[in-house]
């Protein structure tokens, strides 16, 4: 929305915008109300009230308790709905849907860097198909990021040694803004980045072409083999590591008697740091690749060992929007 | 009348003259003006960085100074005006000079360690400012980590440790005031008949004590962190930055109603005696502070909405942080009805009070756009977070403290200022704020990030507004000190009590004696009875 | 407002004051009930510094129990028990020197501070000791830190073999961490081990420092029967460092010796 040319208004780009602008609305007309009952009142008994002479005094008004109680509890209803309007959108900002498309994003001083599945990599620029639900995945390499996509009204704390997810259905193919919000060092500023929203033909045309290095999984699949994994964690289950088949979205139990659910908060912490949760009947042996793995490198091998659980559904591969595994930071810089 | 008025011939100015009689003082009242002058300075001083971010800022490609330097400009312009002027302002200034004199006390409990806040604030100012004269400090005023233990190449140390000393300040000045409101009452003055003013102080008092020491022992670990290369939230050694948020924001967020609470208190005083009228609703005011001292230790990870707590965590504190908005609501709704059958008038003070209403009252409702969680998603950490805090730390509490200066005014100095200069002033300062910050809001909406030196193209228009609307704002806090200053020697005697108003603190002459009173005052009615004021200004005409 | 009698002296005080009386108070009773009210909210400020510390050691210790418990294997409980001891003990001498004080009897008063100060000078001291062990070790958090165990580790560096044997300390309960994990996290533990308990002897230091000057006020005969505020003051302080003191010795050193 535009007033003499100027943006006043950031568009609307995405299924949440219009969620998010109704609530602003909501709430901007319920405040608009209060600040000019008010103002009204507070300016009308400031001209009928006005002292007219010398040692004049107002009316003695200690109170009134049911008029205390009223505008008490107005207030509190009206912030309850408030509460509660603005929790469900944030309920349904944070649970990304079973099919959303996967994207990794990784925010290191000073750029955003992009992975698709399908194994394209992006500095600053984001592709995306209009129409299907997109969940990112997003880590740093240094310090704190957040990335900010204001015409979709969403934004994740990328932060370093964990995993955070958003998720938004882009709408409106065009381009629009990318943000980092949280203050990173000199050249925060910079940050900034353009996410380009296509048609899923105009999309599936991008995927196409420039260099293919093959798909994410792809290249996790090289790197498992390079730096090793594949000796250890042998398929047929008697390797020295228990075999990765069909493992994500499932329960293993562990040394310790308790069990986790295998998602990317788990398998992130198994790489860096192996022995935090050790499945039962295994060994210690597995070394920490804590420095060895950047995030790149890491978000491809979660996503080849995530490849070969084929019937694992999405939701259940999703991590939790923080993953609370307090796992190091990868390499640094 | 005025003619016949004469500045009191014994008064605590007088009382000892040369820089020893002040640097060595207990007086609470010569602590005050001490407090007054160096958080002027501070205020100026900070207010000079802001200056640069808005020069920066009318032009969206960065051009004005290097990034780094912005950064530096909008870190010390935090922590100057957050640590060194807000926290410090009212409760040092106007809290310390009038505690004692409205509650009937000489002083306050303990006036050694009056002096020693004040020291400790000069010292803790001193580290700062050495921290920006040798290269200033460039992680902003929150000092996230691990960017201020591990990205950043400046002064974090320095800056730390001076907000660390000057927190003990705080502290110590808290502390005072609990037990002297506890302990030193004038006979008569139960709870109940004390200032509203008093209240506010007490519910601020009981932030700076339970608060501060939480960023204290926050500042103590990020120290080790980074001087001695200790890790408690380095992610690199499995320590959670997080963590740091979380104990920053314990603090943070209460330190916020250390800087609005007492201005609150101040409007109470200000719209009861401008309006002749006892408060609407006393218990409730007085309360209402209280409550929002409380509430405001549960809500701090509102902040963090973003920042990787989980759903539910977030919901709860959503939740919560709407229960700190029903108190302050009811307060503008008491003030309110304060003014309904009142016999107003438009004093410098009330003119101020009257901007305060409009802009704690924006301030406050846009809290609830930040308190709203799918709203707060999108704007976190935007422009949007900026307007609305400035709207309550600007317009709130500055606005507060000008307002109890001019209202103080005459009783600190024993003079009258320009009416018809502050009157401007005031106004300026009003349309000056609102040119700043509104439009701030709506680049915040439109997603501009905080602390962004370059941004698009299509945000100019509005960010020239808000670099012209400071331009206002600027001029608008720099006339007083030319009328304020020129008051101390030309301006009318005000006499004890020039605005007709009930407090104690105008019983006394003006300025005050150094025990304040000649003879410890009895209480013997209820607070702002007005009857008694004029009934006292008829006996002695 | 008031019906305060307007007189031009304002000082027609017909009683004798006692000498410790400020200015500002009216009674020695006044001005002892702002102290205790000032020292228990000065408390409660301290209460909350240290629990900034503890909040951090409770999430750290549940994240990395095994490594904090190893950690905490490497402190001496000799010496921990030792000074818990001698703290409780001084704890013990300070409230006699209260009652001392209370009791206007000056001798017992210096004595038992003496040996008040004695005793926390002996716990400091036996802190040195146990300081001068960790930097021996490489236990200080910093580029030196070195956990003992990973000297026993030696692949476990850059190579990464696959298989890389893991250092399972001897004796122990098997770990289900490896040499570079605890490397890694017991650093934590030193870090907050030394932030705590470094900031409970700078308590100590300034407490010592305090007592010094009220032992020079004891001997100068300055308290008697009425005036003991200072005293007590000290005697609340130190207990509350002890108290500290009694919370930070099972978090530090007991960490799993309860089995």
């Amino acid at each position: 929305m535009k007033i003499f040319g100027i943006p006043i208004f950031p568009e609307q780009a995405s299924t949440f915008a219009k969620d998010v602008d109704s609530l602003y609305f909501f709430i901007f007309a319920t405040s608009a109300f209060f600040a000019v009952v008010v103002a009204i009142a507070v300016i009308y008994f400031g001209i009928r009230y006005h002292k007219t002479h010398d040692g004049e005094i107002g009316a003695r008004i200690e109170g009134n308790l049911p008029l205390e109680l009223l505008w008490s509890v107005i207030p509190t209803i009206i912030a309850m709905v408030m509460f509660g309007w603005g929790a469900s959108v944030f309920y349904h900002l944070r649970r990304p849907p079973a099919e959303a498309m996967h994207i990794y994003a990784v925010g290191k001083q000073w750029m955003w860097k992009f992975q698709h599945l399908e194994g394209q990599r992006e500095i600053n620029e984001l592709h995306i198909p209009a129409g299907r639900p997109i969940k990112i995945t997003v880590s740093s390499e240094d310090v704190l990021h957040s990335l900010f996509f204001p015409a979709f009204r969403t934004k994740i704390d990328a932060i370093p040694g964990r995993y955070t997810q958003l998720w938004f259905e882009a709408q409106t193919p065009g381009s629009y803004r990318i943000f980092c919000t949280e203050y990173c060092g000199t050249n925060h500023s910079g940050m900034i980045g353009t996410v380009t929203v296509l048609e899923p033909s105009a999309y599936q045309a991008w995927l196409q072409g420039g260099g293919n290095e093959g798909s994410l999984a792809q290249r996790g699949a090289k790197l498992f083999n390079d730096l090793a994994c594949s000796t250890c964690h042998l398929d047929t289950g008697q390797g020295r590591g228990p075999s990765l088949k069909d493992i994500v979205g499932k329960t293993v139990e562990l040394q310790d008697g308790s069990s986790v659910m295998v998602d990317e908060g788990y398998l992130r912490e198994s790489i860096l740091n192996s022995q935090a949760k050790i499945v039962k009947g295994f060994q210690p042996l597995m070394p920490t690749f804590q420095g060895l793995v950047s995030e790149e490198n890491l978000v491809a091998l979660i996503e080849h060992v995530k490849s070969m659980s084929p019937n694992a559904t999405t939701a259940a591969a999703a991590a939790p929007t923080a993953t609370t595994t307090p796992a190091p930071a990868g390499e640094k810089k | 009348m005025l003619d016949k008025l004469k500045i009191p011939e014994r008064n605590y100015l007088n009382n000892g003259h040369g820089l020893a009689s002040w640097l060595l003082t207990k007086d609470h009242k010569r602590i005050a003006i001490m407090y007054l002058i160096s958080i002027s300075v501070m205020f100026f001083l900070g207010g000079l960085f802001a200056v640069g971010i808005r020069l920066e800022l009318a032009t969206p490609q960065g051009d004005f100074v290097q990034a780094d330097t912005y950064n530096k400009f909008f870190t010390m312009h935090g922590v100057i005006m957050v640590f060194f002027f807000l926290i410090p302002s009212i409760p040092a200034v106007l809290g310390n000079f009038l505690i004692p004199p409205m509650i009937g006390a000489k002083d306050l409990a303990f006036p050694r360690i009056n002096l020693l806040s004040l020291y400790i604030y000069w010292i803790g100012g001193v580290f700062t400012l050495y921290a920006m004269i040798s290269g200033g400090v460039d992680t902003g005023w929150t000092f996230y980590t691990p960017y201020s233990a591990t990205g950043s190449n400046t002064n974090v140390v320095p800056t730390a440790l001076g907000i660390f000393i000057a927190g003990f300040s705080s502290i110590l000045t808290g502390l005072n005031f609990i037990v002297t409101i506890h302990r030193m009452r004038a006979p008569g003055m139960t709870w109940f008949r004390l200032p509203l003013f008093v209240w506010a102080h007490y519910a601020t008092s009981l932030v700076q004590v339970l608060g501060t020491p939480v960023i204290a022992i926050t500042i103590v670990m990020l120290g080790v962190e980074r001087g001695l290369g200790f890790g408690i939230f380095d992610p690199a050694r499995g320590g959670d930055p997080v963590l740091f948020q979380h104990l920053f924001w314990f603090y943070s967020h209460p330190a916020v109603y250390i800087m609005i609470l007492p201005a609150l208190g101040v409007q109470s005083e200000l719209i009861s005696t401008f309006s002749k009228k006892t408060i609407f609703g006393y218990s409730f005011v007085a309360f209402s502070s209280l409550a929002i001292a409380v509430f405001g230790f549960i809500v701090w990870a509102h902040h963090m909405f973003v920042a990787g707590i989980s759903t539910y965590a977030a919901m709860v504190f959503s939740f919560l942080s709407f229960s700190v908005a029903i108190p302050s609501a009811v307060k503008v709704f008491n003030w309110t009805a304060t003014l309904y059958k009142g016999a107003i008038s438009f004093e410098t003070p009330m003119l101020y009070a009257y901007g305060f209403m409009g802009l704690f009252a924006i301030g406050g409702l846009t809290g609830l756009f930040l308190a709203t969680l799918g709203m707060d998603i999108h704007l976190h950490d935007t422009y949007f977070v900026v307007a609305h805090f400035h709207y309550i730390m600007v317009g709130g509490a500055i606005m507060g403290y000008l307002g109890g200066l001019h209202f103080w005014w005459p009783k600190m100095t024993g003079r009258m200022y320009s009416e018809f200069f502050s009157r401007i002033a005031a106004i300026l300062v009003f349309v000056g704020f609102n040119l700043t910050f509104l439009p701030q809001f709506v680049v915040g909406y439109l997603g501009m990030p905080r602390r962004y030196h370059a941004y698009p193209d299509e945000m100019q228009v509005l960010n020239v507004m808000s670099s012209a609307g400071a331009s206002v704002l600027g001029l608008g806090y720099a006339l007083p000190i030319f009328y304020l200053l020129y008051s101390l020697k030309k301006g009318a005697v005000a006499g004890p009590n020039p605005w007709g108003a009930s407090g104690l603190e105008w019983q006394t002459q003006s300025p005050p004696l150094t025990e304040n009173f000649i003879e410890v005052p009895v209480v013997d009615h209820e607070p702002y009875e007005y009857e008694h004021v004029v009934a006292k200004e008829k006996h002695l005409v | 407002m008031s019906n305060a009698v307007v007189h031009a002296d304002g000082h027609g005080h017909a009683h004798a004051h006692h000498p410790a009386l400020q200015h500002h108070f009216d009674t020695m009773g006044q001005q002892k009930e702002a102290a205790v009210v000032g020292m228990w909210v000065f408390l409660l400020t301290e209460i909350l510094f240290f629990g900034g510390l503890f909040a951090a050691y409770m999430i750290y210790r549940i994240w990395y129990f095994d490594a904090f418990a190893e950690a905490s294997r490497s402190l001496s409980l000799f010496w921990g028990g030792l000074n818990t001891a001698v703290l409780i003990g001084s704890s013990l001498t300070m409230a006699m020197a209260v009652r001392s004080a209370q009791t206007n009897k000056r001798t017992a008063t210096v004595n038992w501070l003496v040996l008040t100060m004695i005793l926390g000078t002996v716990f400091l001291g036996v802190k040195v000791i146990e300081y001068a062990d960790k930097f021996e070790h490489h236990h200080v958090p910093g580029y030196n830190f070195q956990w003992a165990a990973a000297h026993e580790a030696p692949a476990a560096g850059a190579e990464h073999a696959p298989g890389a044997e893991v250092a399972v300390a001897e004796g122990h309960r098997e770990l289900s961490l490896n040499a570079d994990q605890l490397q890694l996290t017991t650093q934590i533990y030193f870090s907050l081990y030394f932030t705590m308990t470094g900031l409970h002897a700078l308590h100590m230091i300034i407490g010592i420092g305090i007592m010094l000057v009220i032992t020079w006020m004891a001997h100068k005969g300055r308290f008697d029967e009425q005036y003991y505020t200072p005293v007590e003051m000290a005697g609340l302080y130190w207990h509350f460092v002890d108290i500290v003191w009694i919370f930070l010795f099972p978090l530090l050193y007991l960490v799993e010796r309860h089995v």
